[in-house]
């Protein structure tokens, strides 16, 4: 009875027929909700698709059938009865939930509107997401001032485009911009108070540009400082280098929420009375100092990959300690560790979020913030998801891209 | 004074002067900070100390392992806060293990559907902020389940409703016979396993000590119920009216919903980096040692167990550890949704009520480094203990 090549169609039409059966079973059981294999025992019927289903594959796994479809099937779904069955659960998963999902998503959704009465459909609410939009970009900054935070985002990404596009001879201006100019313009402009722009406090600041600020800055800090701790984890003089382990592994022992409580309630305890610092500021120091024990360890890989030939080099050539580590040690360790740096930038942009502990609202703080107001109540699952979606695009492409800087880099050496 | 000693000297003071001015540096920073906080807290009027440890709290918390109640001490609400963290780590790292081996190897699959399935997990649950997560799953989905007179009955034994899933409760006599026939059960099989390996290695004797182990876990737990009267018993929740409207269960043990939720977000988030782990760690493996071992006359499973595993272990426990430790940092995420960790209730409502700000967050700090530091020096030792030692 074992599905040979000379019965082929006799065993393909049976295999097909069994699995039509399950698929049509499934498909009445949810779309028409009728469940055509009613009559059998509960459990037989609940399993019926997936047993009908095997059996089909089973009389349709014939080895070099010489039909390309089917050996194509037998080859990467139904390579034997595990797989067989494993293959079908997926796809009745699939049947099962997408159509749902999809319908809740797009096809009842409400897109238009400025209320929430505006919402009749079954599916999700994007009247909320549409309405509150603004909000969820730009937090409590003034709707007329947000073309500062516009101007400088635009700035930078057209600094770093430039970086791809222009020739090598203007690429390090453009760095050494983005490293110590931008930042000043852009949290003048964001800030204001001089050239007669109104001064805006941080405690309006919020929504995904502040996740973009705090991740961006953060980000500018805690780069240098890690590549120091890292040298000094690897110097050879004993104060220096288990002050640096001391320091590293403190910051990555403990969680990014307790650190934001210590910059929240403790650090000002530690300041002259009377003098203040701004939240938004202690925040950042405190992700920074995070982020460069991390940062510090990835450059610390790069260092130790690097093979000592190139020390040995670079003394015989009689160059000191900071001229070798400056001119031939770090720019091959830190071009070693470039995807390193690109997840660290991701994790980091992953743990802005947490910044809510110290009343600063970022994107998902901003919707905790909308789904508690009264004419808005009961949106919970349309903001966290818009929070999903948004987080997930920036978070991928840059996991993407990463990988593909990883790519590149390896087939380099 | 000759050439020779002279030029010690300068690279002597070459290597003094950096770590001197370090030091002081550090020293320096150290007590400007000291200094500002004696100032700040002479002016407020406190004092730097422990002793409010041993005060009474007097604030309740929703849920705890051990007994509490508000008239407790402060260093009692401390360890529920930190047994409630340590809870939801081990259901976090129970549940990643289990979902990123699966995923793992699904990954790895010659089907074409559960490759691509596991691939989607990955790249969505990995790409989305934690926090996000764990507020979608309280907020979102856990929320949209059925109050307690409509709750999902699972074989009338337990229910899940908004208000928490309750399970049965386990009612045992002569619980401590149990655990102590369970240990011993464990410690006979480590003998066994142990005489098999030397039976195997000197004799060339197989003795199967799977099997015996797993006769042995079962038979000597099983004894200790027939001879040592031990005994089990379920409490099973039951639905009462408390009022007109108002439903509640009684009785069996309930989950909280803060609970699910943190354990879910933080098992499925983590089970992507496992997952990753694992694929790396198999993929690391050779194919020649596979076909080594298939050319000795090893099996499919003596291959995948003698051969395969041990190495790729090698391989995937070093950053599985640390995956796991930072679950357990990422579990303080609870203060997010309410949960009574150690973050909430120490760093959080205790913090709120003293306002001893500098003991309480070093404690907690403090705390969070001792298991961190201890996870990752047990992980170093068991490192260097398999590490493949070249001859």
């Amino acid at each position: 009875m074992k599905p040979n090549k000379e019965n082929l169609y006799t065993h393909v039409t049976l295999g097909i027929t069994l699995l039509s059966v399950g698929f049509i079973d499934i498909f009445f059981n949810t779309f028409l909700n009728f469940n055509i294999t009613g009559f059998f025992p509960s459990i037989i019927s609940y399993l019926s698709p997936l047993i009908l289903g095997s059996f089909g594959l089973y009389f349709i796994r014939i080895e070099y059938s010489g039909n390309k479809i089917l050996d194509a099937i037998n080859k990467n779904l139904n390579s034997s009865n595990s797989n067989a069955i494993l293959s079908l659960i997926v796809i009745f998963i699939l049947i099962k939930y997408v159509p749902s999902l999809l319908n809740w998503f797009i096809f009842d959704a409400n897109f238009l509107g400025n209320t929430k009465e505006d919402c009749t459909g079954d599916g999700a609410c994007w009247v909320f997401v549409r309405v509150w939009f603004n909000r969820f970009m730009y937090g409590m900054y003034p709707d007329a001032e947000q073309w500062r935070i516009n101007f400088s985002f635009i700035l930078l990404l057209v600094s770093i485009g430039s970086i791809f596009i222009l020739p090598n001879k203007f690429k390090k201006y453009i760095i050494l911009f983005l490293l110590f100019i931008f930042p000043v313009i852009a949290l003048n402009l964001i800030s204001g108070g001089i050239f007669g722009l109104e001064w805006i406090e941080t405690g309006a600041w919020g929504g995904l540009s502040l996740t973009f600020i705090v991740s961006a800055f953060a980000l500018i800090f805690c780069f240098p400082i890690g590549v120091f701790l890292a040298l000094g984890r690897r110097s050879d003089l004993p104060a220096i280098r288990y002050s640096s382990i001391g320091f590293i592994e403190l910051w990555r022992g403990v969680p990014l929420i307790t650190v934001l409580f210590m910059s929240a309630v403790m650090f000002p305890m530690f300041l002259p009375d009377g003098t203040y610092m701004d939240k938004l500021m202690r925040v950042i120091i405190a992700i920074t100092l995070f982020e460069a024990a991390y940062m510090a360890e990835v450059v610390r890989g790069g260092l130790q990959a690097l093979p000592r030939g190139q020390y040995d080099a670079a003394k015989s050539l009689g160059m000191g300690y900071w001229r070798m580590h400056f001119l031939i040690i770090l720019p091959q360790a830190l071009k070693l560790v470039i995807p390193g740096i690109a997840n660290t930038f991701l994790a980091l942009v992953k743990d802005t979020p947490l910044i809510f502990v110290v009343g600063l609202l970022e994107l998902a703080g901003m919707i905790g913030l909308a789904k508690t107001n009264p004419k808005w109540l009961g949106m919970a699952t349309e903001g966290y998801v818009f929070a999903a979606l948004v987080f997930w695009i920036i978070c991928f492409s840059m996991s993407r891209y990463s990988q593909n800087l990883e790519k590149k880099l390896s087939t380099e050496r | 004074m000759n050439f020779k000693t002279f030029s010690i000297d300068l690279k002597n003071k070459k290597r003094l002067i950096p770590q001197v001015l370090t030091l002081l540096s550090i020293f320096l920073a150290i007590s400007y900070f000291t200094f500002n906080a004696q100032v700040n807290m002479d002016n407020r009027g406190i004092a730097f100390g422990f002793g409010f440890l041993s005060q009474e709290a007097s604030f309740d918390i929703g849920f705890s392992l051990i007994d509490y109640d508000g008239s407790h001490s402060y260093a009692r609400a401390f360890l529920v806060g930190l047994l409630n963290t340590l809870l939801v780590s081990i259901i976090g790292i129970f549940f990643a293990t289990l979902i990123g081996v699966t995923v793992g190897i699904g990954r790895l699959s010659s089907n074409y559907l559960v490759s691509k399935f596991s691939e989607v997990y990955v790249e969505v649950f990995r790409n989305i902020p934690l926090l996000l997560q764990l507020f979608f799953w309280y907020f979102a989905a856990l929320r949209a389940l059925p109050l307690p007179e409509e709750a999902m009955n699972f074989n009338d034994i337990s229910y899940l409703t908004v208000k928490g899933w309750y399970v049965p409760k386990f009612i045992w006599t002569n619980f401590s016979l149990f655990i102590c026939s369970v240990i011993a059960a464990i410690i006979a099989i480590i003998f066994v396993s142990k005489h098999a390996k030397k039976q195997r290695e000197e004799f060339g004797k197989h003795i199967p000590s799977f099997y015996i182990g797993l006769v042995l876990l079962f038979s000597l737990p099983a004894l200790s119920f027939f001879i040592g009267g031990v005994a089990l018993e379920f409490e099973i929740p039951v639905l009462e009216q408390m009022s007109a409207t108002i439903f509640n269960f009684r009785g069996g043990v309930s989950i909280i919903p803060e609970l699910m939720a943190l354990a879910m977000a933080l098992s499925m988030y983590t089970a992507t980096f496992i997952a990753e782990n694992v694929r790396a760690g198999i993929l690391g493996i050779g194919k020649g040692q596979k076909e080594a071992a298939a050319s000795i006359g090893l099996n499919k499973t003596q291959i995948l167990k003698l051969v395969v595993l041990p190495q790729a272990l090698r391989i995937i426990i070093p950053p599985t550890t640390n995956q796991y430790l930072n679950l357990t940092k990422n579990s303080s995420l609870a203060a997010a949704i309410a949960y009574p960790d150690i973050v909430l209730v120490f760093a959080g409502t205790a913090l709120m009520q003293t306002g001893r700000a500098i003991e309480i967050v070093s404690i907690t700090m403090g705390t969070y480094l001792l298991i961190s530091l201890s996870i990752s020096s047990f992980m170093n030792w068991y490192n260097q203990s398999v590490a493949i030692k070249e001859k």
